[in-house]
């Protein structure tokens, strides 16, 4: 049994996006009650989006996103991937091909004892021949910047290292979208820029679809689009600028303001003729040069 | 690391000599065939072919001899222990002391000293295996090994995977418990002294959250390695394929001849 390799587009049905989800719902059921954990999303994400969720702890960001690879099965409603409903136990495997996903701790997601053979553990699960595995390993070690290190043992690397090497497992079962479930959480600042860089790398080069959940609002600028979960369901989407231009959502909803964005604020406030819609520190030093 | 140092597991030295270069299989094949003989060989000549043998793999290595004979340590007691045992108990052979109580005897010397000579060269052969292999390579092996026992119920493949995992988890577990350890001895925890039953009490705000935690990383492992597509051995392909060598031929023809000698001797 092999996955299905998706070669661009034939699988995919008419207009589907990478991602649609219509009336998602899930509960948990548990001993002390259910969780009405994902009340009615619908969203899309197409070919070449980034899009970053944000959200209080237990919005239900990382429930949304095991829907996306099939982990989780909606309660009620449809996701399809490519297409192709989660719901449909025999397209499984391709699903979780299409769909690669990094976690937050990054001890948990490394299987092998070696850089190398972790990074091949996805292609040896699909199935993949022998020489190919090897390109792909090699591939994808060098598009997070690891290659250097392939023979180390995991646990000798750095927070941030350990990360990279979780994306190229990921990359090298060539995926489709690259979901990441708070993967700098747990990261100090170096291990945080190393990965957010590789990421970046990965839109300009790759052109990857990329999905980021995260808790640090100056990573959500990056993205192409926010998207605001509380409690199961998504209460504001749209641009960074957007987004970020409503303060008062935002703190209603235990969420912060970009720093950059706060402190332009606070300049403008002060007299300083900033232009609006300030999110990141370039932006804010490009603009504060030209005022000199 | 302080506490756990001293534990050592995968001792993998990594190298490229010519016992390094050896197929995996044929590495755990001939310890199996030299452990075996080992405890066929008889005589004294026997045992020093054997340990000549040794000896020359030990060289062929290129590993410290220090490492190689790091490896006894644990056993030293059970060495010092065999040979005190057979010295006082044993009345074959000749008389040789006769003081107050104390009667040693030759037969028990010898024996004791052969005894402990084995238990010297099997657990030497072992060291060389684990040394010149490194962990991937020999649970390979042993998936390999195990692979026509399928047929009777044995799960080659989950084994092998559970020993992958138990290898790459062992530093991450050390790392935590050391944490852990702190932490409670910060709080004023006491692990070394006290009576044996005093010390594994103590111990037990150390194992607790060493579980708990262990049990929530395979919760996270086992659903990113099926979010990877993992679903057992089935279908699967491997990133290194095991491959004998004209060395391998080489390496089985020598260990037949020594085998031969020795038990012929
Ligand atoms: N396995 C589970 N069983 C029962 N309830 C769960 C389970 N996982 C999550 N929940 C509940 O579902 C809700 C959404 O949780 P989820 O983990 O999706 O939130 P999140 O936005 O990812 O939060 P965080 O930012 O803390 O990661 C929470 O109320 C949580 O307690
Ligand atoms: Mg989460």
């Amino acid at each position: 049994m092999q996955c299905v390799e998706l070669n661009s587009g034939t699988q995919i049905k008419g207009a589907a996006g990478i991602i649609e989800t219509k009336g998602l719902h899930h509960v948990y059921r548990g001993h002390e009650g259910d969780t009405h954990a994902l009340g009615g999303i619908d969203i899309r994400i197409e070919e070449g989006d980034f899009v970053a969720i944000i959200g209080r702890n237990g919005s239900g960001k990382s429930t949304l996103a095991k829907h996306f690879n099939a982990i989780l099965l909606p309660t009620e409603g449809r996701v399809l991937v490519l297409g192709m409903d989660t719901r449909d136990t025999g397209l499984l495997w391709s699903i979780r091909q299409a769909v690669g996903m990094v976690f937050q701790n990054p001890d948990n997601q490394i299987v092998a004892t070696v850089i190398d053979e972790d990074v091949a553990f996805g292609p040896e699960n699909l199935g993949v021949p022998t020489p190919e595995i090897a390109e792909r390993v090699d591939a994808a070690l060098r598009q997070v910047n690891m290659l250097a290190l392939r023979h180390h043992a995991p646990h000798l690397l750095s927070g941030g290292q350990k990360q990279r090497v979780a994306i190229a497992g990921v990359l090298a079962m060539h995926p489709k979208l690259l979901v990441l479930d708070e993967a700098t959480a747990m990261l100090d600042p170096v291990g945080r820029a190393e990965v957010i860089e590789t990421i970046l790398a990965l839109r300009s080069i790759a052109k990857m679809t990329t999905v980021l959940i995260t808790h640090h609002m100056d990573e959500a600028v990056l993205a192409h689009r926010v998207i605001v979960m509380d409690e199961g369901r998504v209460v504001a989407s749209g641009t960074p600028a957007e987004v970020f231009a409503q303060p008062e959502l935002l703190e209603s909803l235990g969420l912060d303001v970009p720093l950059a964005a706060k402190l332009a604020k606070e300049l403008i406030r002060s007299g300083l003729s900033l232009p609006e819609g300030i999110l990141t520190a370039a932006q804010l030093v490009d603009s504060l040069c030209q005022f000199n | 690391m302080s506490m756990l140092q001293n534990v050592t597991l995968g001792q993998y030295f990594p190298g490229t000599s010519v016992v390094h270069r050896l197929d995996p299989r044929t590495k755990l094949g001939l310890a199996l065939a030299y452990i075996i003989v080992l405890f066929i060989a008889r005589t004294g000549l026997s045992y020093s072919v054997l340990a000549l043998a040794s000896a020359g793999i030990v060289l062929l290595s290129e590993v410290p001899i220090k490492l190689v004979l790091r490896g006894l340590r644990p056993i030293l007691m059970i060495l010092s222990l065999t040979v005190v045992l057979h010295v006082f108990t044993s009345r074959e052979g000749v008389e040789l002391v006769s003081f107050w109580f104390i009667r040693i005897y030759s037969g028990g010397v010898i024996q004791g000293f052969m005894l402990a000579f084995r238990l010297v060269l099997l657990v030497l052969s072992t060291s060389i295996l684990t040394l010149t292999t490194s962990p991937i390579a020999l649970t390979d092996a042993i998936e390999l090994a195990l692979r026509p026992l399928r047929r009777f119920g044995v799960p080659a493949h989950e084994l092998a995977m559970m020993m992958t995992i138990a290898l790459r988890f062992i530093p991450t577990l050390l790392e935590e418990a050391e944490k852990i350890m702190k932490a409670q001895l910060a709080r004023g925890a006491d692990f070394e002294s006290g009576g044996l039953l005093k010390r594994a009490k103590s111990l037990l705000p150390l194992l607790i959250p060493l579980f708990i935690s262990a049990f929530r990383r395979a919760d996270e492992l086992a659903m990113a390695m099926e979010a990877r597509c993992y679903r057992g051995g089935e279908g699967r392909t491997k990133y290194k394929v095991l491959a004998y060598s004209r060395l391998d031929l080489y390496a089985a023809m020598c260990f037949t001849a020594v085998g031969v000698v020795a038990l012929a001797l």
